[in-house]
């Protein structure tokens, strides 16, 4: 026998991988979410789950067109993150929006939020909200129409002009609700603090649930899938924010329980600001990142012109992140004072 | 008691069920043993005798060949049967001194006598330990008389003896704190001595806690010495690691423990120290963990310097069909090895052999979603991701200047988190060999 043996493989350490990898990552945030578009479902019916759908088949079809149509096997679809794009963008949507809108909402998403820039860990911008401030932008009326929710046994019933077609003049005339952070703003009302938990309210397809949001949150946290300081540090800034405004003038200011439960909130702090590419890596850029948004969605909400701030907070904060990053590079292990600190 | 660490690190399966109950057995000697002259850092050493020489057990074979350099004793009564180039552990072919045998000898010590280590001064001390041939047994094989001499103005408070042993798989440190705690706490006592630092630590990892218990109970009444429980966490037993861990203080970068008034050395060696001055046996022999999933009598064993790696597997029942790896060392910073004549050498802690499980090949590697997993593992608290961005573009300079490239120990820790498959500590090792070229050729090219 040689003493050398061939079916030896050389490489160089470390020999052992944790058994995490990125598909892997994404696929856990899917299931934190599944439950949530469940609770879609089950409140909007063929609706949500159209638009669902639509921004699915966008953001994945894109993506496949755009990387040259290869086989299954050696897709990037396979890392989950078109998919996840997808579904995350379809959450922040009303559910009685137009197939073909979230279509192009999946489609701008992947196109010019992702791969304008380069595809995966490159874009500068969370794809799912580029796709829905493109949305927003061109169909203000038709993203700002909520839908009253009601149970299963309406699941069949169109919410809204799912199958209108393009330019065509909407016939909407579905029963519309008003979103609580429009009526706290807008008419000064309060929404009960267990409706906001249990989505007992209108609002987009993902954010009526707080309760679900939080608990995906809260599992992806510990499980280390998501940059936790995210979430807590954008909690903290709108809650210490909200109460001190709330100390200021009760009447005018809703506490806040009615922040951190109302709108996108819960759903963009957990899921969408935490999208690591376009978030910071070092751990004080993350609160600072976080404690940025926070301040951010306090200000638009109680002093811009729109009820919601969310989307507008983070793509804002997406743009700095590169910066933050450079300002705050973690101090090394033992580092010795050199002249440009001392300075 | 509560266990101490140090912040980040990862958590790699222990998988030290294979060895952990393995008593220590002594093979039987080797045919032959090749004795590298190069088997630690710094100077290779200088070979004393020539072809057809008959060399006893323990007998001064090579002198140092410098200050970071150590002699090299006989590990076998027998005859020089050459001095020529042979395979290494590092890869490479290293001038090696091979022994074959005496099989009609006793193998007993060249020359056993305690040692009156009592009335010697700190100096002697030294000396001997020089003598000794002592390397770090732990992995790195640096010359222990190097990181025991105190440069002048310097102080040491803390003497800290490492048995954290925190790569997965080995067992050697467990099983000497367990079989040896004498010669420990001999080896203790006159490094203590010699450093003149007023109490030793020991740190020991909790998954260990039948060695934390058995040498807290057996430490000398006279002797300055504590046993510190420390979490069980890679890489623990990095000397700056366990620095932190024991004490709270941080070595400072680019410098050495004694910068932080602490000296730490590897609880083998200690041991062998300890064996030295008992019965004059300078560093011949090692205890290594033969382990993993592709070796068939997973064992520890004692074996001679310069034993040659077949013969340490045939012993252990050869290797599984499915073994594809063979490390030196553990698997998070061992070296692999492709060539089954290599020498088991001073600083060979273990012997892991992989099976194309964990071994698979090279992964997927996806691109970086800057998920910052790397950062929250990193010891020294590096910037992986953006390192590791930069080297995939080439800029090692700017890895160098902006992003303390040089702190990187290469534990590994971020390569082995990473989601996306990046061989990032990979990466690493070459951005600083080309950095450390390009230095030497620009000192070579000043002078
Ligand atoms: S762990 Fe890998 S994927 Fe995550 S930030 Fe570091 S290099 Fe990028
Ligand atoms: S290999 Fe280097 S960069 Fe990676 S974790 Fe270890 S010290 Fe940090």
């Amino acid at each position: 026998m040689s003493a050398q043996s061939p079916k030896l493989i050389i490489s160089t350490g470390p020999f052992l991988k944790r058994p995490v990898d990125t598909p892997k990552v994404m696929r856990h945030v899917l299931y934190a979410l599944a439950p949530v578009v469940l609770v879609a479902l089950y409140l909007f019916g063929i609706s949500a789950l159209m638009v669902l759908l639509a921004c699915t088949i966008g953001a994945m079809g894109t993506e496949w067109i755009i990387t040259g149509r290869p086989r299954w096997s050696e897709s990037t679809l396979r890392d989950g993150s078109a998919l996840l794009t997808a579904i995350l963008l379809a959450l922040t949507l009303p559910p009685g929006l137009p197939i073909w809108m979230a279509l192009m909402g999946g489609i701008v998403a992947v196109a010019l939020g992702k791969y304008l820039f380069g595809g995966l860990g490159n874009n500068v911008f969370n794809p799912s909200l580029t796709g829905r401030a493109f949305l927003q932008a061109s169909f203000p009326l038709a993203l700002t129409t909520w839908p009253v929710h009601s149970g299963l046994q309406d699941f069949f019933r169109l919410r809204g002009d799912t199958f209108a077609l393009p330019f065509m003049r909407p016939e909407f005339d579905a029963i519309t609700a008003a979103t609580p952070l429009a009526k706290m703003k807008f008419e000064g009302i309060s929404t009960q603090a267990s409706s906001l938990l249990l989505g007992n309210i209108s609002g987009s397809i993902g954010e009526t649930c707080a309760l679900l949001l939080l608990a995906g949150g809260i599992y992806l946290g510990v499980r280390g899938f998501i940059k936790w300081r995210i979430p807590v540090g954008i909690f903290l800034t709108v809650a210490i924010l909200a109460t001190l405004l709330h100390l200021i003038d009760a009447d005018k200011y809703p506490g806040p329980v009615q922040h951190l439960l109302c709108g996108g909130l819960m759903l963009g702090a957990i899921y969408m600001a935490t999208d690591p590419v376009t978030s910071p890596v070092t751990p004080r850029g993350c609160w600072f990142f976080a404690a940025g948004i926070g301040i951010l969605v306090v200000a638009i909400r109680e002093f811009g012109g729109l009820p919601e701030g969310v989307m507008y907070s983070i793509l804002f904060m997406n743009a700095l992140s590169p910066l933050i990053d450079r300002w705050t590079q973690p101090r090394i292990y033992g580092a010795v004072k050199s002249k440009a600190e001392a300075a | 008691m509560s266990a101490k660490t140090f912040r980040h690190g990862v958590h790699p399966p222990e998988n030290k069920g294979l060895t952990e109950g393995r008593l220590i057995e002594r093979i039987p000697m080797p045919a032959e043993v090749v004795l590298p002259l190069s088997q630690h850092l710094g100077a290779p050493s200088v070979a004393l005798v020539k072809a057809g020489d008959r060399v006893y057990r323990g007998q001064l074979i090579a002198k140092a060949g410098g200050f970071v350099s150590v002699p090299l004793h006989a590990s076998v009564t027998g005859k020089v049967k050459a001095i020529e180039l042979r395979h290494h552990p590092s890869g490479r072919m290293v001038e090696s001194i091979v022994i074959a045998t005496d099989p009609s000898s006793p193998q007993t010590l060249h020359n056993e006598e305690p040692v009156d280590w009592e009335s010697m001064p700190a100096e002697q001390l030294l000396t001997m330990v020089k003598e000794g041939g002592f390397v770090g047994l732990g992995g790195a094989a640096f010359p222990t008389h190097v990181k025991l001499s105190v440069p002048e103005g310097k102080h040491v408070q803390y003497f800290l003896v490492n048995g954290c042993e925190c790569e997965p798989y080995l067992t050697t440190d467990h099983r000497i704190m367990l079989d040896w705690a004498d010669a420990i706490f001999l080896g203790i006592r006159i490094i203590q001595k010699l450093l003149g630092a007023e109490k030793t630590f020991i740190g020991v990892e909790t998954n260990k806690w039948d060695a934390i218990r058995g040498l807290q109970d057996r430490v000398p009444a006279d002797l300055p010495c504590e046993l510190v429980p420390l979490e069980t966490k890679y890489p623990q037993g990095a000397e700056k690691m366990l620095v932190t861990a024991v004490l709270q203080r941080e070595i400072p970068s680019g410098k050495l423990p004694l910068d932080a008034q602490v000296v730490v050395q590897n609880v083998g060696t200690v041991a062998g120290i300890g064996e030295l001055f008992s019965f004059g046996q300078p560093l011949i022999e090692r205890v290594i963990t033969v382990t993993g999933p592709g070796i068939k009598q997973p064992s520890t064993l004692l074996v001679p310097v310069g034993t040659a790696l077949q013969e340490i597997l045939d012993y252990c029942g050869g290797i599984t069909e499915d073994a594809s790896q063979i490390l030196f060392g553990g698997p998070m910073m061992g070296t692999p090895q492709y060539d089954l004549r290599v020498p088991v050498t001073k600083g060979v802690s273990g012997i892991v052999c992989l099976t194309s499980k964990q071994a698979a090949g090279p992964r997927q590697e996806y691109a970086c979603i800057r998920c910052a997993s790397c950062l929250d593992a990193c010891p020294v608290f590096l910037n992986p991701t953006q390192l590791g961005a930069l080297a995939r573009m080439g800029r090692y300079d700017e890895m160098l200047e902006n992003y303390h490239l040089m702190d990187c120990m290469e534990c590994g820790s971020c390569s082995y988190v990473c989601p996306s498959n990046i061989p990032l500590v990979q990466r690493f090792r070459v951005a600083k060999g080309v950095i450390r070229e390009e230095m030497a050729r620009k000192k070579n090219n000043a002078a």
